[in-house]
């Protein structure tokens, strides 16, 4: 079955942009980046936009459809109602390169800004032996495809490009989280350093990051909220985190 | 012309993927400097893509397995057409690779004794593939991109700059490999942001740039898998092997149309997923070919028990070798006992659990469910072919990863050929860019160090920089998108996964049809990320591709692994002593037969001879190996 539906893409660059209105056809099943290919096959050979697996795996189609951060690959045209216009527009917190690709490099950076594993110097390979139930804590934040919607959502940076030097947003505190609980880390006070050199303390736990997360990984309540609770234990009362049941013997846990 | 960046490096790592960062770590490491160059950003390569595992004989869930059984099984998933040594490194390297990505990170699903978990797939006589439920490839390229910022981090901290020794150049699309005196000297390309233009001098150039499904309509790849560096290689002047084998991955999606050949990984059917037709039959028991009968049920009750018994009963039919099984769907699909979307159904939730199947297959699960409202906890997917992989390519030296013919040019993982024959097992993928990527560091490396410097001369640079312009000074030319769809709708019809000869002639015409016009493609609107621009490139590329691919399979007369002629169904023992080798004479692609490297004797002694009776001349049988 098909229908004509209306968009309203954002078209523009560094120094301008306005959205521009456009009719096109949508078929039964099809995702929104199906039909912004279809205007760029068929009226705008040179519209601008990052897509790679159409599958949800690789995070690059990542902008902002209705105002909601979202992978247009894994949005349904049919989850609109018909007759409405739908509007996208590329992420905000991010500066636009061109219609819907904006510059990223915020997150390489950041990323480069997170200490790297350690493992054990003494480990010969393939004699780690690890517990199912200990490395999956750190798989759940190893599912990041870096599409970057939490970055985007993060009310801390989102409206506030001052607060990007001393933050590292959502999908770097789940890098750190997931160092943190690897089960063969040798790195001490991963979240100490989130505290204080990465700014997990500007983070009001308001979940917009977890929401928008379409690999539905629980950013706020298994990654964010432990390691500010931690941290504040350690701070105020570490006395009752040594009698805790750890698997990594530091000072914090 | 915009102004020229200039960068000189030790060597230039075309692509991203697994195989192109694991080239760049071990060139760094040996202390050279890197520049990685690709079409997207840094960790979205196609490599994410792969879900089920990496093969490697590491022997964690069945202690029987090892190096030697690995080989057996790549050797007869290719129809012996593989190069032997290259299929011999792989199953001897595999587990080293495997557990170096653990000490860069990894975390891998385990066993009860807390070792790296390995899970069945098809051709691999024991669980062997190391996994993160099936989302493997994405645990790949996400541990390799933290080991480049890892040793970037090292540089930062020992010489204050992060970039000192690699460098990575994301959305940058490389249109020449330059060569100077008959030797690699560096590449020339442009920023796919701005248009602007970047020479790289370097006297070694590693391409990595994978596969080529984005000449076929229904695939599995992303609009990156263009052919770029089969291309990039044979206009450098070097070969590219076996271009008729093409994998048709059994189990695409069918349906809604929109992700019609997105990948359903094989671990569905590791896990206990069946294959039935429309009527409700379990068809992969009527195509069980003569050379498997002995290791494959053929009754239910017994493919049944070896998911509980795997040493006493034979494996269901549903892990046949890919070729087999795509070729099984097709048939079924065409008999009209397809589905309604033209599929046949896959159904792992009569075996498994809900809970179960999303552990084990969650984005899967998550996949079918947000793309086609389908509960696969709850119903079965309806899937059939999709291009997937392509099995041919650049044709190297197996120990180096050194393009033959061309000094200073290596290739690894998709974009090489020899490895995987005329079918790859899957697992063996992700394995194959870890073990090659590192040769082919490994074989730059000591390159450079005979050949450390390059200079492109002006006139290399001015006329690379004039094909880049030529589509923007042409008025009411060619449209890319429409001559890509038109080069789709000739490779899906006539060079698909059943070919005739007639056909395939039909298509060289085609191809060279639609490659005339190509030269004429004009691009509307500026440099500035446009898609446009950048197709009227890829396409150049997989034209050359398609014609290297009509032409091979027009020769091979008979029907092997990821080759299938209807007018020569069988398989014929000659035509295994066969490759055929393209080179490209500037104008057209060239193909000739050259004689394959017979296995050794102590490789040739690993196999019941019974066995190579079915694959070898009894000539060969006599001779029992080269030494």
């Amino acid at each position: 079955m098909t229908r004509k539906i209306n968009l309203r893409i954002w078209r523009g660059d560094a120094t301008d942009g306005a959205l521009k209105n456009v009719e096109v056809e949508a078929n039964e099943g099809e995702v929104v980046l199906d039909v912004i290919h279809r205007v760029q096959a068929t009226q705008m050979g040179d519209l601008a936009v990052r897509w790679n697996c159409k599958a949800g795996k690789c995070g690059s189609c990542s902008m902002e459809i209705n105002g909601k951060p979202r992978l247009a690959c894994m949005t349904q045209v049919a989850s609109f109602p018909e007759g409405e216009e739908i509007t996208i527009t590329p992420l905000r917190a991010f500066p636009v390169i061109k219609d819907l690709v904006t510059d990223v490099s915020f997150n390489y950076r950041k990323a480069m800004e997170i200490p790297a594993y350690e493992h054990p110097k003494d480990l010969a390979p393939g004699a780690a032996r690890m517990e199912q139930v200990d490395v999956e804590r750190s798989q759940e934040f190893r599912k990041c495809i870096e599409c970057f919607l939490c970055q985007d959502v993060c009310h801390v940076i989102r409206d506030h490009e001052e607060n990007k030097k001393s933050f590292a947003g959502p999908r770097f505190f789940i890098r750190i989280a997931e160092l943190d609980m690897h089960p063969l880390d040798l790195l001490k006070n991963r979240k100490q350093k989130a505290q204080e050199e990465h700014g997990l303390g500007m983070c009001n736990i308001t979940k917009c990051c977890t929401e928008v997360c379409p690999e539905h990984i629980r950013i706020t309540d298994n990654a964010i909220i432990p390691m500010k609770e931690r941290v504040v234990d350690v701070k105020y009362d570490p006395i009752r985190w040594l009698g805790t049941k750890i698997r990594k013997r530091e000072g914090i846990v | 012309m915009t102004s020229l960046e200039k960068y000189k490096y030790d060597v230039v790592v075309i692509g991203a993927g697994g195989a192109g960062l694991r080239a760049a770590v071990e060139a760094r490491e040996a202390g050279l400097s890197v520049a990685i160059v690709c079409k997207s950003l840094f960790g979205k390569a196609h490599t994410v893509m792969a879900e089920g595992g990496a093969a490697a004989s590491m022997g964690n869930v069945n202690d029987n397995d090892n190096w030697k059984v690995h080989f057996r099984d790549t050797m007869r998933g290719g129809k012996f057409l593989n190069h032997y040594r290259m299929a011999e490194l792989h199953a001897k390297e595999s587990p080293d690779r495997i557990w170096e990505l653990e000490m860069w990170g990894a975390l891998f699903d385990r066993t009860k004794e807390g070792k790296i978990s390995q899970r069945n797939f098809g051709g691999h006589e024991y669980p062997r593939l190391a996994h993160v439920g099936d989302r493997t490839g994405l645990e790949l390229i996400r541990t390799m991109q933290q080991r480049i910022v890892a040793l970037q981090q090292i540089d930062a901290r020992e010489n204050g700059n992060a970039e000192s020794h690699i460098k990575v150049f994301a959305e940058l699309t490389i249109t020449e490999i330059l060569k100077e005196n008959g030797k690699i000297a560096g590449a020339y390309g442009y920023w796919r942001e701005n248009g602007n233009e970047v020479l790289f001098e370097a006297p070694a150039v590693i391409i990595a740039t994978g596969g080529v499904g984005k000449t076929f309509k229904i695939t599995s790849n992303s609009w990156e898998g263009t052919g770029d560096g089969h291309a990039l290689a044979l206009k450098a002047g070097a070969n590219l092997v076996d271009m008729e084998f093409l994998q048709f991955h059994p189990t695409g999606m069918v349906w809604p149309p929109s992700v019609r050949g997105i990948l359903v990984t094989e671990s569905v059917r590791g896990e206990g997923g069946i294959l039935t037709n429309s009527l409700g039959e379990r068809f992969m028991f009527k195509y069980i070919p003569e050379v498997f009968k002995s290791i494959y049920a053929d009754n239910e009750e017994e493919a049944d028990r070896w998911y509980l018994d795997q040493d006493n009963n034979r494996r269901p039919p549903e892990l046949l070798p890919r070729d087999e099984v795509a070729r099984a769907i097709n048939s079924e699909v065409k008999a009209g006992r397809g589905t309604e979307h033209g599929g046949v159904f896959l159904d792992v939730s009569k075996r498994l659990s809900a809970e179960v199947i999303k552990k084990r297959l969650p984005s899967m699960w998550h996949q079918f469910f947000e793309l086609a409202g389908v509960d696969i906890t709850k119903e079965a997917m309806e899937v059939g072919p999709t291009c997937h992989y392509v099995m041919g390519g650049v044709e190297v030296e197996p120990d180096t990863a050194a393009a033959i013919g061309v000094p200073g040019l290596f290739a690894a993982g998709e974009v090489a050929g020899g490895m995987h024959g005329s079918n790859r097992l899957g697992g063996n993928s992700l394995s194959d860019l870890l073990v090659f990527g590192r040769r082919a560091g490994m074989g730059a490396v000591a390159y450079v160090k005979s050949n450390p410097t390059a200079t492109v001369s002006e006139k290399a640079i001015t006329d690379a920089a004039a094909r880049i312009e030529a589509p923007f000074s042409r008025a009411g030319g060619e449209n890319s998108y429409s001559l890509h769809a038109e080069l789709q709708e000739v490779t899906h019809n006539l060079v698909g996964i059943i070919r005739t000869g007639k056909e395939v002639e039909e298509a060289i015409e085609k191809i060279a049809a639609i490659r005339a016009r190509s030269a004429n493609v004009a691009v509307a609107g500026g440099r500035k990320f446009n898609p446009g621009f950048h197709l009227a490139f890829d396409l150049d590329n997989m034209l050359l591709v398609a014609e290297s691919t009509a032409k091979s399979a027009l020769l091979r007369e008979e029907s092997r692994g990821g080759h299938t002629r209807d007018d020569f169904p069988g398989m014929n023992s000659k035509w295994r002593q066969v490759n055929h080798i393209s080179s490209f004479d500037g104008n057209k692609v060239n193909i000739k037969a050259q004689p394959l490297p017979s296995i050794p004797k102590e490789l040739f002694d690993l196999f019941d001879v019974h066995e190579l009776e079915k694959y070898m001349t009894p000539e060969e049988i006599a001779k029992g190996g080269s030494n």
